[in-house]
C-alpha cells in the first residue's frame, strides 16, 4: 500500500511541478505573439488532478507517527 | 508551516504534561530531521503571498530582493543557530518557565497577553488572505476584494467571507486541530511546489527568464523599502522567534544546537523562494494587465489566474494551517490571563478577535509594518534571557531572580521591556522609522537597561541590610 501511495504521491508532485515547467520552456521558447504547444488551461487542469491524487496518497504515504 | 504544527503540538502535548515546569530529559530529545521539516513548512503559508507583492509595491529593487533576502535570511539563521539554538539545548526549558525565573509568574501573564493579541491580529491577516480565495468561486463582482489601499471591509459579502471563514477555523481550533496539523503536514511538499508554479506560470507568459530584469522595477518608481530594509525585514520578521527566544519551546527538544541551522529550510524555501514567487505574480498584473503596483491585486485573484483552482485550494490550506494554531494559543494565552476563563470561552474571544481583524484588511495589508511592530514588542523579552544565560555571572546580577527571591512580578523586567518598546514606538509613530530596524536595537537596549537596573537594585539591597 506504502509503495504504491509513494508512486501516487511522487506523479502528483511531479504533476503539480513539470506542467507549469514545461509551459514555462515552451512559452519562452514560442516568443512573444506565439502560444505554448501545452495550453494554460491544461496546464491547471493537470495540477488540480495532481492536487487531488497529492491529497489522496500523501497521508498513506507520510503517515505521522 | 504545516509540519511544525504537527511537531508542535506533538511537543507541547509532551511539555504540558511532563516537561512544561522542568527540563527535557534526554530520552525525550529529538533529531535533527524533526527541525528541518517543522521550519520549512512552518515558513511556507498564506501570508508569503501577501508578502511578495507587498515588496513590488514598495518599490524594492532586483539586487535588494536576490541579494538583500538571502543576507537578510542568513541572518535570522545564524541567530537562530548562535543563540537561540545554544541557550535552548543548555536551558531545556520553556521560554514562559525561563521567563517566570526570571520576571516572576504574573509578568509572564502579561507577556502572554501581549503575545495573545499579536497572535490574533496576525490570524487575522490569514483570515484576509484566505478570504481572497473565496471570490473566483464567484461570479466577477460579487465578492468585491480588498487592494493595498483597503482598510475598511469591501462590502456585506467580504464580510461574510471572513466570517465564514473565521468561524470554521475557530470551530477546528476549538475542537484541537490535529486533523488540520494533519492536512498542512500533507499539504507542506505541494504547497511550496504551488508557489514555483506560480512563477514558472508567470515567467512563461512573460516571455523571459530573465528574473532580474523583471525584478526591476520601471524607472520612477519611487523606492519605499531600501537594501537594508529588506534585510532587516527579512533578519527580524521572526524577531519574537529567535531573538525573542520563543523557539526555545521548541528547539529545547533539540540533541545540539546544530539543529538551529534547521531554520534555514524555512528561511530559504519560503521567506527566499516563495517570496520571490509570490512578488512574480504581481508583477505580471502591473506589466501585463496595467495594475498599479500602489494598488496590487488580491493573492486569490492573481493565484487562480496563475494556476487555477489548484493555487486556490493552497491560498486556502495555507492560511487555514497557520491561523488555527495561531488562533488556538492565542486562545491558551487570554485563558492564562483571565482566571476562570474556560479553553472553549478564550478560544471564542480569540476567534472573535481574530475575525474582526480579518474583516478589516489593514492588518493584512500593512503586514510588513505588522511583523516589525511584533517583533518590536517581543524581542526585547528574548534579550533579558540572553543577558540571563551569558552575561548575568560575568556583570555580576542574580540569574533567575524571581525564583530566588520568590517574587511574582519583578519590576526591573517590567521596566527594562517597557521603556524601549515605548520609545521604538514613538519612534514608529511620529519619525516614521521602518518598524523592522527597531526590533535589534530594542532588544538591546532592553538588555542593557535590564543589567543597569539590575545592578541598581542589588546596590540599593546591599545599602538597605546595612
Amino acid at each position: 500500500m506504502k509503495m504504491a501511495a509513494t508512486s501516487v504521491g511522487l506523479l502528483a508532485l511531479a504533476g503539480t511541478i513539470v506542467p507549469p515547467a514545461v509551459f514555462m520552456f515552451q512559452s519562452i521558447a514560442a516568443g512573444q505573439g506565439g502560444s505554448p504547444a501545452l495550453p494554460l488551461d491544461t496546464v491547471k487542469a493537470i495540477m488540480l488532478v495532481s492536487t487531488v491524487a497529492w491529497f489522496v496518497a500523501a497521508p498513506f504515504w507520510m503517515k505521522v507517527e | 508551516m504545516s509540519d511544525l504544527l504537527h511537531e508542535i503540538e506533538e511537543l507541547e502535548e509532551a511539555a504540558s504534561s511532563e516537561y512544561e515546569r522542568r527540563r527535557v530529559p534526554p530520552k525525550a530529545l529529538k533529531g535533527p530531521s524533526a527541525f528541518w521539516g517543522m521550519y520549512a513548512g512552518e515558513h511556507t503559508a498564506g501570508t508569503e503571498f501577501m508578502i511578495g507583492p507587498l515588496f513590488v509595491k514598495w518599490g524594492a529593487d532586483a539586487f535588494s530582493l536576490l541579494v538583500g533576502l538571502f543576507l537578510g535570511n542568513l541572518l535570522a539563521v545564524l541567530t537562530w543557530r548562535y543563540l537561540t539554538a545554544p541557550i535552548a539545548c543548555e536551558q531545556r526549558l520553556t521560554l514562559y518557565y525561563k521567563l517566570e525565573k526570571i520576571a516572576g509568574g504574573l509578568l509572564v501573564k502579561i507577556y502572554n497577553l501581549a503575545n495573545g493579541l499579536l497572535f490574533c491580529f496576525l490570524a487575522g491577516s490569514m483570515i484576509t488572505v484566505s478570504a481572497t480565495a473565496v471570490g473566483p468561486f464567484f461570479p466577477p463582482g460579487t465578492i468585491e476584494m480588498p487592494t493595498f489601499q483597503s482598510t475598511m471591509p469591501t462590502g456585506p459579502a467580504w464580510i461574510v467571507s471572513c466570517i465564514v471563514i473565521g468561524v470554521a477555523m475557530t470551530l477546528v481550533a476549538l475542537m484541537g486541530y490535529g486533523v488540520v496539523a494533519q492536512v498542512g503536514h500533507y499539504a507542506a511538499p505541494w504547497m511550496f511546489l504551488i508557489f514555483v508554479s506560480c512563477a514558472l506560470v508567470t515567467l512563461g507568459r512573460l516571455g523571459t527568464a530573465d528574473l532580474w530584469g523583471l525584478l526591476t522595477p520601471p524607472e520612477g518608481t519611487p523606492q519605499e523599502i531600501s537594501f537594508l530594509g529588506i534585510v532587516c525585514f527579512a533578519w527580524f520578521c521572526n524577531a519574537a522567534m529567535h531573538i525573542g527566544m520563543a523557539d526555545l519551546s521548541v528547539l529545547r527538544f533539540a540533541k545540539k544546537p546544530s539543529a538551529g541551522w534547521a531554520s534555514a529550510s524555512g528561511m530559504f524555501l519560503g521567506h527566499y523562494v516563495a517570496w520571490i514567487c509570490a512578488a512574480l505574480l504581481l508583477i505580471y498584473w502591473v506589466r501585463q494587465h496595467g495594475v498599479d503596483p500602489q494598488v496590487g491585486k488580491d493573492p486569490g485573484t492573481m493565484v487562480n489566474d496563475a494556476v487555477g483552482w489548484a493555487g486556490l485550494i493552497c491560498v486556502i490550506i495555507a492560511g487555514w494551517t497557520t491561523a488555527n494554531p495561531t488562533i488556538y494559543r492565542a486562545g491558551l494565552a487570554f485563558q492564562a490571563m483571565i482566571p476562570g476563563m474556560s479553553r472553549v470561552a478564550a478560544t471564542m474571544l480569540a476567534g472573535g478577535l481574530c475575525i474582526a481583524a480579518g474583516i478589516f484588511p489593514a492588518f493584512a495589508m500593512n503586514l510588513l509594518d505588522f511583523v516589525g511592530i511584533y517583533g518590536t514588542i517581543l524581542a526585547p523579552v528574548g534579550a533579558i534571557i540572553v543577558v540571563d544565560h551569558f552575561l548575568a555571572d560575568k556583570v555580576g546580577i542574580p540569574r533567575d531572580p524571581a525564583e530566588r527571591s520568590g517574587s511574582s512580578f519583578n519590576m526591573t523586567v517590567l521596566i527594562a521591556w517597557l521603556v524601549p518598546v515605548a520609545v521604538a514606538m514613538w519612534l514608529y509613530k511620529t519619525q516614521e522609522v521602518f518598524a523592522s530596524y527597531l526590533p535589534l536595537p530594542c532588544a538591546v537596549a532592553c538588555g542593557v537597561l535590564y543589567i543597569v537596573l539590575s545592578k541598581m537594585a542589588a546596590r540599593d539591597a546591599i545599602a538597605v541590610r546595612a
